[in-house]
């Protein structure tokens, strides 16, 4: 296997082996990244010089005999819309363009403090508003599996530098499904985890109540490496929560018997894919084989979950989205004749139209008159869905489902009809929804030869029986080791 | 059922400038849209508390100090427009 397809693990055994340096890791990613990018399109920015500065200080490090953090050196890229000081972050959005941001995100901050090698930012969905990356306000990303289909979103960019060997692993952000559905598009592990564990400082928000960040990797103990990296509380962050932080890795056992693993009905019926039921359906045979049971629960609710997110989500954009405004940073519209103006055309001229409608869509949720009978209603039925998850993990330890309907679909296949886009987040948004952790693993092809993903959902904060599922059937299976052709 | 003119009473509120044909083609889009989530209607909430955080809250108090902030500098630095300390703007009234 090449350098630039190996996990985080077995670089780091070769780096502490001395049988490879950090800066032959690095520039072996670089060199990939220069031969597939041009089709791959995963990249805003590429921080190739930080990088490779880094990998020289890992191998100084190694070459002292100082021990170093089991990510150190390992090129990671970090989703655009998380700010590092002095790189360009620009959420895809023409109206943040030139934004270079003065501090870290906590995340970033804690990346750096395990000595990573960032190799850039990656491309998005503008705002993280989108489920295929096609609204990023500069280009398309392409799925590494077939460059005519959408990597997903709105992390596609993190998910297809992952697939396409142009990072080993990579940060993304999940307000609706945004880690885990490019995650499943694209062959890679991905979570989201427990609301509250990773903290948000110097995300930029799109709907706070929801988004949350966390690692594409392309295995699950890549996955717990990187989530022991970047969890914990954050005094700068109030939702951040308090809850201490396990070593996940504990949770890499081979065993699950006993377990129970509950397939909500809901999530097996219509809409979805005969192939995503067909890989879906054996994965449940193989955690049956293993020990675990099956039992079939209910989240009656459900299908209320997708009206509930597109009217809390834009409600939250729409006034966290209020700051640009052309004054403090990013674009300002040029011959404006007073300060209204400059606001009005400073929004109009920056931001994409899919931002714009979903500005509009919030405001009209949120404006007096329709409060109530929208996001008054929606936050009330959401309580109802977060009681179906409850109830449902009385008797069930994990849900098991289907990431999305389909495997990736063809780019510009859905960009005419919102609401045909938005039905591809319709299994990921409940998670986000009730703010427990979800995790999408590797479990299949179709006979086109895309990925599909399997979802693994938990209580809140028990991020380790996800771990646990997941590892179990990646050491049955080899789909999470299959390359894409480029 | 939404109207031009609420596209327009919206636009204005968030403070966007929108041509005729996005007011056209939002205005179609959002009645498909809330159309879609009328199913909401439907269910009975009687009773039900509003979810606003998914994690029980509680208040983060912290002293009244000032802490760790970055230098004015780089505070202005990513501005269109300054004077001096300031950002400048154009005229208010």
């Amino acid at each position: 296997m090449s350098l630039y397809y190996l996990t985080a693990h077995e670089l780091h055994d070769l780096l502490l082996k001395k049988e490879i340096s950090a800066v032959e890791i690095n520039k072996a990613v670089f060199n990939r990244i220069e031969s597939v990018e041009d089709s791959v399109k995963a990249y805003l920015t590429l921080t190739r010089d930080q990088a490779m500065k880094t990998a020289q200080d890992v191998d100084d490090m190694i070459g002292a005999g100082r021990p170093i953090p089991p990510l150190a050196g390992i090129p990671i890229a970090i989703k655009d819309n998380m700010c590092a000081e002095g790189v360009r972050t620009t959420a895809a959005s023409k109206i943040i363009y030139n934004f270079i941001p003065p501090y870290d995100a906590t995340v970033v901050k804690k990346l750096a403090g395990q000595h990573i090698a960032m190799t850039g930012k990656t491309n998005l969905d503008e705002f993280a508003m989108g489920s295929s990356t096609e609204n990023s306000g500069f280009f398309a990303t392409h799925n590494p599996w077939d460059l005519g289909c959408v990597p997903g979103g709105s992390s596609g960019g993190s998910a297809a530098a992952v697939a396409a060997g142009e990072a080993v692993c990579a940060l993304g952000s999940d307000t609706g499904g945004s880690i885990r559905q490019p995650a499943a598009f694209c062959g890679v592990v991905g979570i989201k985890p427990t609301y509250g564990a990773v903290s948000r400082y110097g995300l930029i928000a799109f709907a706070s109540s929801l988004d949350q960040i966390g690692p594409f990797t392309r295995d699950v103990t890549d996955c717990a490496l990187m989530l022991n990296a970047i969890c914990g509380h954050d005094p700068l962050d109030s939702t951040s929560s308090m809850y201490e932080v396990p070593d996940f890795r504990r949770c890499l056992v081979h065993d699950i018997k006993g377990l129970k693993i509950g397939v909500p009905r809901e999530y097996m019926s219509e809409g979805i894919d005969a192939e995503v039921r067909q890989v879906i359906e054996k994965a449940m045979a193989i955690f049956e084989l293993n020990g675990a049971s099956i039992e079939e629960t209910s989240l009656p609710n459900l299908g209320s979950s997708l009206p509930v997110y597109y009217l809390i989500a834009p409600a939250e954009a729409s006034s966290n989205l209020a700051r640009y405004d052309g004054v403090r940073y990013g674009f300002r519209s040029e011959g404006v004749q007073d300060v209204v103006d400059m606001f009005m055309k400073t929004r109009s001229q920056g931001f994409g139209a899919e931002v714009k409608r979903r500005i509009i869509l919030g405001t009209y949720a949120l404006s007096a008159g329709y409060y109530e009978a929208y996001y008054g209603k929606a936050s009330q039925v959401r309580t109802l869905i977060m009681e179906d998850f409850k109830k449902a993990f009385e008797t069930c330890h994990v849900l098991l489902a289907p990431v999305a309907p389909t495997p990736a679909f063809k780019i510009g296949e859905n960009t005419d009809d919102p609401l045909t886009m938005y039905l591809s987040d319709i299994f990921t948004i409940p998670a986000n929804l009730a703010g427990i952790p979800g995790m999408s693993v590797p479990c299949g092809f179709s006979s086109k030869g895309l990925p599909i993903g399997l979802q693994l959902m938990a209580r809140h904060f028990d991020e380790d029986t996800l771990f646990k599922v997941g590892y179990n059937f990646e050491q049955v299976s080899d789909f999470h080791d299959k390359k894409p052709t480029l | 059922m939404i109207k031009k003119s609420d596209v327009e009473h919206v636009a204005l509120l968030a403070r966007l400038e929108l041509s005729d044909n996005e007011k056209e083609v939002y205005t179609r889009q959002l009645n498909d849209i809330l159309g879609h989530f009328e199913s909401l209607q439907k269910l009975d909430t009687t009773g039900v508390e509003p979810t606003a955080h998914v994690l029980s809250l509680f208040n983060v108090f912290r002293e009244d100090k000032v802490d760790r902030h970055l230098p004015l500098e780089k505070v202005l630095a990513n501005c269109p427009d300054r004077d001096e300390d300031c950002f400048r703007v154009p005229k208010i009234v």
